[in-house]
């Protein structure tokens, strides 16, 4: 059975080029970086070199690039940094909607006795920009407010935010996961002084990250050792990772108008598809300000795990905000915090395309589905034909 | 994900029973759409007031689906006062078990067929006033209780696993803890609830590790569970209990009167060679 993979925001396929860059630094290439033989010397030379394709993909400094293991030792890393930096401040802003990598610290570093403010959204997942200025204060270490939410796609004004924030004198971080690699940044152009980056997410492989630290900003490190990283993270390098990531964003920089024209235009079509031949369906999350590859789309009365696993059986692959496909009994705190109704909020599915996505998938999931959640509604207690615009208690 | 058996996928994929049977005779409706899952149950009896057609309708995940449509199939034939007997432990043995994060569908199930068979006696349909522990899921005292006395669950995260209470904003995990400790206070139950084999096993296990094992060390001795087929418990002894001649003696007399007491009076010790 072939695998339609639409769950890109989960983990992605590594890119052929990316493996094929990789794959001499496992076997032959093995020197370490650091050594003085020129052995080492020559994989130093390459990691130099994706330090060059990463920053160049986000308008960046090569020395503002920190290479980490994942997108979660760098938010972990940024936060942390800022409170050492400002070891007076008490007071953290972030969201609700934030990445557990971020949410799950802050709830952390809120029992160590930090002051933790998490902004609510509106309907559509979108902040007021109004609140988020009253709420930054003198007291203010750090804000973190994610670039492009992972289960809706929508995009926060991280911009317009990082410029408020340091107007004030207040170090600003943006976990941009989802969001490099898929849209335009120009960190030249903007505020932000630190910013996520997880390889996986842009055909790079698990386990390798970026910290974007901008030039200037007081940094103190996460991983203590050796002097790698110019001694702001520790370790010897993930060399084959650190040159696949490299190459990955330089990949990514060429793709990036097919991104958003291509896998764009297969998102519509697939959304809009969905919501035509499924009755009481809806799109979670705005359309206005939206990664081009996601939509999470929610189908009244039915269940996402059902739904997940029906899809399951025809090979295509996505994700679920439902309570029971995390192990947790509530459903996603994202959709929560966006206000989504119950009955909504348990059949959510999320897809989330990629450029190796074809329309021959988008078509065979649009064939699929209809008759996936017809299934399911039929066992469903609260669905009754001929009464289908009805609303559940 | 989720790690279901093959006889979970199957029924699933394939569910038995489902609808609504015409003019039930006894119907009830468990969960809410709030808490993600809900089972509506109907059934109509037979002349030998035995239950002819059973039917499901539910919204869930697969082990929900699943566990419903198991349970039509384990009533159908059966005396109301069989299918009384019917655990959630039963339920989730037929299906081959059920990850413990899950067990709270086979207790959705169980819920269903007592309060449809309430609905048909004509009675109230729940004891009146139940009080609310957890407020998210709407679980009352009396489900956590039997949970934990059924299950014989010791954490707030068993409940949780077992009724879904204390599962959202944890506002509830001390009543639940004081519930747990109150219920496991109380004297050995007179009438056992029936035991799952996986449940016997187990339970044989911590009494051997908790009761019978650091006695039989004491004298250099030790016991090791072989199998249990239906109440015949086979062991093996080991250390100095191997080479004993009271060795039978302290079997029959001190590990199987422990075995009964603390998990069924009709167990048998048996021991073999391996």
């Amino acid at each position: 059975m072939k695998t339609i993979y639409l769950d890109n925001n989960a983990t992605t396929q590594v890119a052929e080029e990316v493996l094929d860059a990789m794959l001499p630094y496992f076997r032959d290439l093995y020197g370490n970086p650091s050594s003085m033989h020129s052995f080492g010397g020559q994989v130093g030379r390459k990691i130099r070199e994706a330090r060059e394709q990463a920053a160049a993909l986000i308008g960046a400094q090569p020395e503002e690039i920190i290479f980490t293991s994942c997108g979660t030792e760098s938010d972990n890393a940024a936060i942390r940094s800022a409170l050492t930096a400002h070891p007076d401040r008490r007071h953290i802003l972030t969201s609700r909607v934030e990445h557990p990598a971020v949410k799950s610290l802050c709830a952390h570093l809120s029992r160590q006795g930090y002051r933790i403010t998490e902004l609510p959204v509106d309907k559509d997942g979108i902040l007021d920009m109004a609140q988020y200025e009253r709420a930054l204060t003198p007291d203010t270490a750090i804000v973190s407010l994610m670039w492009a939410n992972n289960e809706t796609g929508v995009l926060f004004p991280v911009e317009k935010a990082a410029e408020l924030a340091t107007e004030r004198g207040i170090l600003f971080h943006t976990d941009a996961v989802q969001a490099v690699g898929k849209i335009p940044i120009n960190m030249k152009a903007n505020a932000i002084d630190m910013l996520s980056i997880s390889g996986h997410k842009l055909h790079a492989p698990k386990g390798i990250g970026i910290l974007y630290v901008r030039k200037g900003t007081k940094f103190s490190p996460f991983l203590i050792g050796g002097h790698q990283e110019k001694e702001r993270r520790g370790g010897t390098e993930n060399t084959p990772s650190i040159i696949g990531l490299g190459k990955a964003c330089e990949l990514a920089a060429g793709n990036m108008d097919t991104e958003n024209r291509m896998v764009l235009l297969l998102r519509d079509k697939l959304e809009a598809e969905i919501l035509a031949r499924i009755p009481n369906s809806r799109v979670n999350g705005t359309r206005l300000y939206r990664l081009p590859n996601t939509t999470n789309i929610s189908f009244e009365f039915v269940e996402g795990e059902a739904i997940l696993l029906l899809m399951d059986d025809y090979g295509i692959c996505a994700s679920s905000g439902s309570a029971c496909t995390s192990g947790s009994l509530q459903p996603s705190h994202v959709l929560r915090a966006m206000g989504v109704p119950f009955t909504m909020a348990h059949g959510s599915i999320r897809f989330s395309l990629s450029i190796y996505n074809t329309e021959e998938e988008i078509h065979f999931v649009i064939e699929k589905l209809p008759s996936i959640i017809e299934r399911l509604r039929s066992i469903s207690p609260y669905w009754t034909l001929g009464d289908q615009a009805c609303s559940v208690q | 994900m989720w790690e279901y058996t093959d006889k979970v996928k199957e029924h699933f994929l394939n569910p038995r029973n489902v609808g609504e049977v015409e003019n039930p005779d006894g119907i009830a409706e468990v969960g809410s759409i709030a808490c993600g899952d809900a089972l509506k149950l109907s059934f109509k009896l037979d002349d030998n007031k035995r239950i002819k057609d059973v039917k499901f309708k539910t919204f869930g995940c697969a082990s929900a689906i699943a566990t419903s449509s198991a349970l039509t199939e384990m009533v159908k034939g059966m005396t109301l006062e069989e299918a009384m007997k019917v655990t959630n432990q039963d339920i989730a043995a037929y299906l081959g078990g059920l990850p413990q994060e899950k067990m709270h569908c086979s207790v959705m199930g169980k819920q269903a067929l007592e309060k449809a068979i309430e609905n048909y006696k004509g009675g109230p349909p729940t004891a009146p006033a139940a009080q609310i522990i957890c407020e998210c899921f709407g679980v009352t005292e009396r489900e956590i209780e039997r949970a934990v006395r059924e299950n014989n669950l010791s954490t707030v995260e068993e409940v949780t696993n077992y009724t879904k209470a204390g599962g959202g904003c944890g506002g509830c995990h001390d009543a639940i803890r004081q519930i747990i400790e109150r219920v496991r206070a109380e004297a050995a139950p007179v009438v056992r609830p029936k035991l799952s084999n996986i449940q016997k096993i187990r339970m044989i296990e911590e009494t051997i590790e908790r009761e019978i094992r650091p006695s039989l060390k004491q004298d250099g001795g030790d016991i090791e569970l072989v199998d249990v087929i239906g109440n015949r418990v086979l062991v093996a002894t080991r250390g100095t209990c191997a080479t004993c001649k009271a060795a039978d003696i302290t079997l029959k007399h001190f590990v199987e009167l422990k075995l009964r007491d603390f998990v069924s009076p009709e167990l048998v010790i048996e021991e073999v060679t391996t």
